[in-house]
């Protein structure tokens, strides 16, 4: 074999958003020599985006809140397909996973009391996200980043993983190059946690950065652990639509929790037309009380507006269809409106949403202030994922553990917004808990040559074919512009088979893509060896597609749209058949016990 | 409510950008002339000509919205966001150029090493709170008690405020100052009502504050519009003379 540098840890994380650095900074505590290998630069990542807050009932709003409450929301929310331990748990830690941000640096919002600040958020009956501004993200990344850095963690920027290095069925290490030098590097490890985030770009419009090309879940899924939910795609309701350049950069749910509203082209409040049975009982029937509600009157019951990302995002998508959409394809949502309730409303929007004023002054030349915004749906992220035990977050796979969004369970069909930024806290933390437990309890496992071989000739193949191969980032377009109109917002079987057979082509001719120039920072390269794994996790999401025949959650299928009883009985799991294909199973869903049955109905 | 197309500068219908080219100390140069439409950044260009004419064009970018700090180049000579340059405000009927950050050693194309930045961050004195003040572990602190240091922390890390610091760009002081990104840093450390270390003297030996003399340089091209000298360095600077220079407190035998 090659003579590549072997690197040795007791455990490799492998993305350094917010699920990886808490992941890493749990394993090092315990004293294992850790790896993190991120694609960016260090505090780059995707969490970086997130805006609107961390979801945790610390009940330093409104004190009728506490883990019950949360439970029961993220499982309404999630139209009860959750991993159910996973909520519970989440709800019950995410309190102490915010604090202990504060402990290690970061500056949330106060209250006039002088505790952290909590916002509303849809989904969520109390007061609920704790946050900063609308730059929560950066604050969360720069804290762990800043924190993790004194820990001795050694960080690998820029490097990207090709597969994971197997002894027998267990995971034992990753094999990398470094995007900088274009250099391969051997990292073996007792235990691998994967947070890697996403596949938001195997889609056209989406709010997702370049590095969301489904990585883990394909690496995992070609390592031989089984994957969940992967039909559940959370398509945001408001992203920008206007200018094209921007189409599909998130604008946060906290626009509409500070008392934003959405209206169609004849200025209709059009989200009170439509209020699913299970949220009505909780939502307000009119315009006063949604607005009372978002100035925190408890007595009042929440707009419309907050009802779950995706029935608005279905609402605004009909609205569109409709012919009753914006200019540019949207529907509008206008917190300029909020100047007749509010003195100073120009400074108290730029105060709570300094950088949706930023974004839109920016790049749209609109004053957010004085203006309405034109929002669409975008997609945003995938509630289904890798495979893991609710408690250690391991995979089916020994040794290997996810957290984050490329692992599944807690948010069942649909995420509540401001679940996810707890989730990489709470699960993060778990999982380099646990590995570090695995690493400790087992000892190194056998590294084989030839896997790491293999991967190497696969992965330089590209420069072979040189400028007569296919073009990387036209296959990568062609496969967003189809997943997007085949397998969005809206569903239907005959149009997720047709992708199917867009896939197998694409397939074909990504196996023939060609690259020109060296391997020192050849981004051309880079995309070429990211379709794979882009296509591994496109087809998945089309095969559970076509599977599940009902419309739940983010799932909305147009042949099929209504929810079924007994599908609500099954998650749907995709793990390799003999040939190392995608073969969709059907799985029953973790069963309640009694208490959380006694929790759901109490909050009911 | 105004319809934003109204307000965008009509373009025309391609533009030149003119980008550096090249690495391992070498490079120039190269033209590319490519299609543009309304309401389009610079990053958009670059990225249709990275996919059409140059597939191994080096470029970082992340969030395309001014979130991560990625992106930062030298445009038309300015240090900006590539992602936040919005091509109407730019003059089209010359190339637009398009450089790497000249404060930083170069890789390739448009990518510099910033991991001096990384190296500087990890020798500043961490974190460190104080006791909380109640029992559950937590603080309290009050909104306008730490405005201040949220403004510092609206920072993204783009470095284009160390690459504009001639005492970085023209001094090449990296060893002796560690450049306003790392200012203000410190200032939201010193300025966290949580905090309980002292980095005054670090602020006035290893991190060499004296040698900025607050041409404001870094506060013109913060992307996020921090006002690093006046709030940031200016008051750093005030409390490293307050314990070290102070002229009444050395006359009475004080200072330390």
């Amino acid at each position: 074999m090659a003579d590549y540098p072997v690197l040795e840890y007791d455990v490799l994380v492998v993305g350094a958003g917010g699920a990886g650095l808490r992941a890493a900074i749990e394993a090092s505590s315990t004293g294992c020599k850790t790896a993190v290998i991120t694609k960016s630069l260090l505090g780059k990542a995707h969490t970086v985006m997130a805006e609107g807050g961390m979801a945790a009932a610390m009940g330093n709003v409104d004190d009728r809140d506490n883990w019950r409450v949360h439970f029961a929301d993220t499982m309404r929310g999630g139209q009860y397909l959750n991993n159910c331990r996973m909520a519970e748990l989440h709800a019950k830690e995410a309190p102490a996973r915010v604090k202990e941000l504060e402990a290690w640096g970061a500056i949330f919002d106060r209250t006039p009391d002088g505790r952290i600040l909590q916002r509303n958020f849809g989904g969520h009956r109390y007061p609920r996200l704790a946050h900063v501004g609308d730059r929560t993200g950066l604050e969360m990344i720069r804290t762990l980043q800043d924190h993790g850095i004194h820990q001795g963690i050694d960080v690998y920027a820029e490097h990207t993983i090709l597969n994971l290095l197997m002894d027998g069925t267990r995971c034992v290490g990753g094999f990398a190059y470094d995007r900088e030098r274009g250099r391969f590097k051997v990292f073996h490890a007792k235990a691998v946690v994967l947070a890697t985030g996403g596949v938001g770009r195997a889609f056209q419009v989406t709010s997702n950065s370049w590095e969301y090309t489904a990585d883990g879940q394909a690496l995992a899924f070609k390592a031989g652990a089984a994957l969940l939910d992967m039909e559940f795609v959370q398509f945001h309701p408001t992203g920008m639509v206007w200018p094209p350049s921007v189409k599909g950069i998130l604008v946060t749910e906290g626009v509409r929790g500070e008392g934003g509203v959405l209206r169609n082209k004849d200025g209709k409040r059009f989200m009170f037309d439509d209020v699913p049975e299970n949220y009505r009982s909780s939502t307000a029937d009119n315009e006063e009380e949604g607005w009372r509600y978002t100035q925190g009157d408890k007595n009042s019951r929440r707009p419309p507006e907050l009802l779950t990302r995706d029935h608005v995002a279905r609402c605004i998508n009909r609205e569109v269809k409709a012919g009753r959409g914006s200019p540019h394809g949207g529907v509008f949502l206008d917190i300029a409106w909020i100047k007749e309730k509010i003195p100073d409303s120009v400074t108290h929007i730029k105060k709570k949403l300094p950088s949706m004023y930023h974004q839109f002054k920016q790049l749209a030349d609109l004053d957010i202030t004085k203006e309405r915004m034109e929002v669409g749906p975008t997609t945003h992220y995938i509630m289904g994922g890798i495979q893991v035990d609710a408690d250690t977050q391991m995979s089916t796979v020994a040794g290997l553990f996810a957290a984050g969004e490329c692992a599944a369970g807690l948010h069942g069909a649909n995420r509540l917004g401001g679940n996810s930024l707890s989730d990489l806290l709470v699960f993060g933390k778990r999982a380099g808990e646990y590995a570090a437990k695995y690493a400790k309890d087992h000892g190194a496992g056998k590294l084989t040559m030839s896997q790491v071989d293999e991967a190497a000739k696969a992965a330089v193949a590209p420069f072979d074919r040189g400028a007569a191969g296919e073009n990387p980032f036209t296959i990568q377009h062609e496969l967003q512009d189809f997943m997007q109109n085949l397998v969005g917002i809206v569903r239907i079987e005959s149009e997720m088979q047709e992708a199917l057979g867009k896939i197998a082509k694409l397939r074909e001719r990504a196996a023939r893509a060609g690259i020109t120039g060296n391997r020192e920072y050849n981004t051309g390269w880079h995309t070429a060896l990211d379709l794979d794994n882009m296509l591994t996790i496109s087809e998945m999401i089309a095969l559970a597609g076509i599977e599940r025949k009902e419309s739940r959650g983010g799932h909305f299928r147009d042949d099929y749209p209504d929810k079924s009883a007994d599908w609500a009985k099954y998650n749907l799991r995709v793990v390799q058949d003999g040939n190392g294909r995608p073969k969709v199973e059907h799985v029953t869903v973790v069963p309640l016990t009694d208490e959380m049955k006694q929790v759901i109905e109490e909050n009911k | 409510m105004s319809d934003s197309v109204a307000t965008e500068k009509a373009l025309p219908s391609s533009a030149i950008f003119r980008i550096w080219r090249g690495g391992n100390g070498g490079g120039g140069f190269v033209d590319y002339n490519t299609p543009i439409s309304s309401g389009m950044v610079v990053l958009d260009a670059v990225h249709g000509i990275q996919a059409n004419d140059a597939n191994d064009m080096a470029v970082r970018w992340n969030c395309k919205a001014g979130k991560c700090g990625s992106c930062s180049a030298e445009i038309n000579g300015k240090p900006r966001l590539m992602c936040m340059t919005r091509l109407n405000t730019l003059d089209l009927t010359v190339p637009v150029t398009v450089e790497p950050m000249k404060t930083f050693p170069h890789v390739k194309d448009l990518v510099t090493d910033v991991s001096w930045n990384y190296a500087v961050k990890k020798k500043i004195q961490k974190f460190t709170p104080r006791k909380p003040d109640a029992a559950d572990g937590t603080w309290r602190v009050q909104q306008a008690d730490v405005d201040r240091p949220q403004e510092f922390r609206k920072c993204i890390e783009c470095f284009l405020c160390q690459d504009v610091c001639h005492v970085l760009r023209d001094h090449n002081l990296h060893d002796e100052f560690i450049g306003p990104r790392f200012l203000i840093y410190t200032a939201q450390l010193e300025m966290n009502p949580i905090d309980a270390a002292d980095r005054i003297p670090d602020l006035k030996d290893s991190c060499g504050i004296g040698y900025c003399n607050i041409t404001k340089c870094c506060t013109k091209v913060c992307p996020e519009e921090i006002h690093i000298t006046d709030n940031a360095i200016i008051p750093l600077k005030e409390r490293v003379v307050d314990r070290y220079f102070d002229p009444i407190a050395r006359l009475f035998g004080g200072g330390k």
